[in-house]
């Protein structure tokens, strides 16, 4: 079983993160997924989070109670989440906005997704680039799956753009694998 | 009767609650839906005016949850299917409507998806507090019936058994969920229109001259006529006679109520669903519904780690109250637990029924987020002492 909290700004994609691997889990990979998110004043612009858990078996319980893969895109949603994160955990972050502080057994992957997104031309795909590295460095989710689960999940006018926001990202994360 | 396909989005989804829930409607053959956006309910209202203009329905928001609540009525003695939704506050406005629409025995679905109250609490946040107010909400004597679901999957089953509740027994049916279970994605398998199946009004198709509104058959449901179908008849919230006139007895009241409350009464057996589990040889047994139900069970996977026999009931169909089950686990067990985002309602149902023969326990929560699994577990131990 996974728990995974996908974090960062409200307008990040941040909710559609945890959307599209929960939807390629559970229809395409076989398998079942829960996503709950925080509903607040957080809109726009402060700590935003979605969780997953990823499963075998019919999830009962639907909450994550120690996550032990944190994505973080954002330095205010790292530190409000960081904390929670399994002793031998995961962290997934973009290095240009969150600078962390290295617990000892912690398993850290960084990417500069939002860099990425500019240079391809938005940078509000950048959680779509996260995504491919997501796919990539963790066990979660079949590349295929998600491959599946990003068309319908995301604007029809801005679809290629986002695959492509997503093979960068996978393919950096092939990429650092094979150099560790 | 089979599901109309236009409304049938038929494949393997990936949907929240509150958007299987909508989808359940325009399943079931909902073409009429009047509402007041509110907090966590939105979502089923948002989704239900995005999908109507594709399968001819019509959607209005309203200017308050009381014209919502008196809109579906109107629109369903036009032969539509017909349901709102709303929260606590919204749900607090339509108690009167829901005992007119009981009077006028007329099909339609309310939802609630209950988040903390009193008042306007918690809007954003999960409640189960609304479970006494959907039994007893509106004045006067009246059976109701109201589902809980606990996942997506069952906010769109449900739903479609909401509307077939409804049409069978034409009474108003509450589908009574949560935030958590409305704002939580999972995968939602929508079957073809051909699988569905659906309760077909019951119409009456006599002589127009002898057609008499609320003179039941021999089931005690009266079959409708569709207003502007040339039949010439009267409905009113006054206790009435089978012409639906106004008739101000003891006589005719007796006659009226007793049979709205023993249409749903006598069928209460037809109407009950729960799943059980593990309850023969419990040394403590589980009561709850929707969202705390999976919570529970959490709770319950620990204890039977620790070597604690437990069963579990949770209850889908809350209203009507399975009272016999109740009384029968409460025989062969020696406690009953009712865990619910409350601070002891449908508890109080488990205690009636029980009527002493074990002890009957709550794990109180006031809402604003789901029970603390060890809260529960502690509970289990607590009763075994």
């Amino acid at each position: 079983m996974h728990e995974i909290r996908f974090s960062g700004l409200g307008g990040q994609g941040i909710i559609r993160s945890g959307f599209i691997v929960g939807r390629a889990c559970s229809i395409y990979d076989n398998k079942y997924a829960t996503m709950t998110q925080s509903f607040g004043p957080e809109a726009r612009g402060s700590a935003c989070s979605s969780q997953l858990v990823v499963s075998e078996e019919k999830i009962l319980y639907p909450y994550i109670t120690q996550p032990h893969i944190l994505v973080s895109m954002s330095r205010e949603a790292y530190e409000k989440y960081e904390p929670e994160l399994q002793e031998d955990g995961t962290l997934v972050i973009d290095e240009d906005l969150v600078s962390p502080v290295l617990r000892a057994q912690i398993r850290i992957f960084k990417i500069p997704a939002t860099r990425f997104a500019e240079e391809l031309g938005n940078r509000i795909i950048a959680n779509l680039v996260m995504l491919g590295f997501f796919t990539a460095v963790t066990n979660v989710v079949s590349y295929e799956a998600m491959k599946k689960a990003i068309p319908g999940s995301v604007p029809d006018r801005a679809l290629a753009l986002n695959m492509k926001g997503f093979e960068r990202g996978y393919a950096y994360g092939r990429e650092q694998l094979k150099q560790q | 009767m089979k599901a109309d396909p236009r409304g049938v989005l038929t494949g393997a989804h990936y949907l929240d609650g509150d958007h299987a829930c909508a989808e359940g409607a325009l399943a079931a053959g909902c073409r009429f839906f009047a509402g007041y956006p509110i907090t966590p309910s939105t979502e089923v209202a948002e989704r239900i005016a995005a999908r109507f203009p594709e399968c001819g329905g019509v959607f209005i928001q309203m200017e308050d949850e009381l014209a919502s609540s008196i809109a579906i009525i109107g629109a369903a003695w036009t032969g539509k299917k017909s349901m709102t939704v709303t929260s606590g506050p919204g749900f607090s406005l339509m108690q009167e409507h829901i005992g007119l629409a009981v009077m006028l025995e007329t099909p339609c679905v309310l939802v609630n998806v209950q988040r903390g109250g009193p008042s306007t609490g918690l809007p954003t946040l999960p409640g189960q507090a609304d479970m006494m107010q959907a039994r007893w909400g509106s004045h006067g004597d009246y059976e109701i019936i109201a589902l809980a679901p606990n996942s997506p999957q069952e906010c769109f089953d449900f739903t479609i058994d909401c509307f077939n509740l409804s049409e069978k027994y034409r009474i108003p049916v509450l589908l009574m969920t949560d935030e958590c279970v409305g704002h939580m994605t999972e995968r939602v398998i929508i079957p073809q229109a051909e699988e569905i199946d659906l309760v077909e009004r019951k119409y009456y198709h006599g002589d127009k001259s002898k057609y008499l509104p609320f003179k039941p058959d021999k089931d005690m449901i009266p079959p409708m006529v569709k207003a502007g179908d040339g039949y010439r008849f009267h409905v009113t919230g006054l206790t009435h006679d089978e012409r639906g006139y106004p008739v101000m007895s003891w006589q005719c009241q007796e006659v009226l109520v007793r049979r709205l409350v023993e249409k749903i009464k006598n069928n209460a057996d037809e109407i009950y669903r729960y799943e059980e589990e593990n309850t023969d040889n419990a040394d403590v047994v589980i009561v709850s519904y929707g969202i705390s139900s999976r919570v529970a069970s959490r709770a319950i996977d620990l204890a039977r780690k620790q070597g604690v026999k437990v069963g579990f009931i949770r209850l889908i169909v809350v209203w009507p109250f399975p009272e016999k089950k109740i009384a029968e686990l409460a025989a062969k067990t020696k406690a009953l637990i009712t865990v619910e985002m409350n601070y002891g309602q449908i508890a109080l149902e488990v205690e009636r029924c029980a009527h002493g023969k074990c002890k009957t326990l709550l794990v109180p929560h006031g809402g604003g987020w789901v029970h603390d699994p060890q809260d529960i577990l502690a509970k289990i131990k607590e009763a075994l002492q």
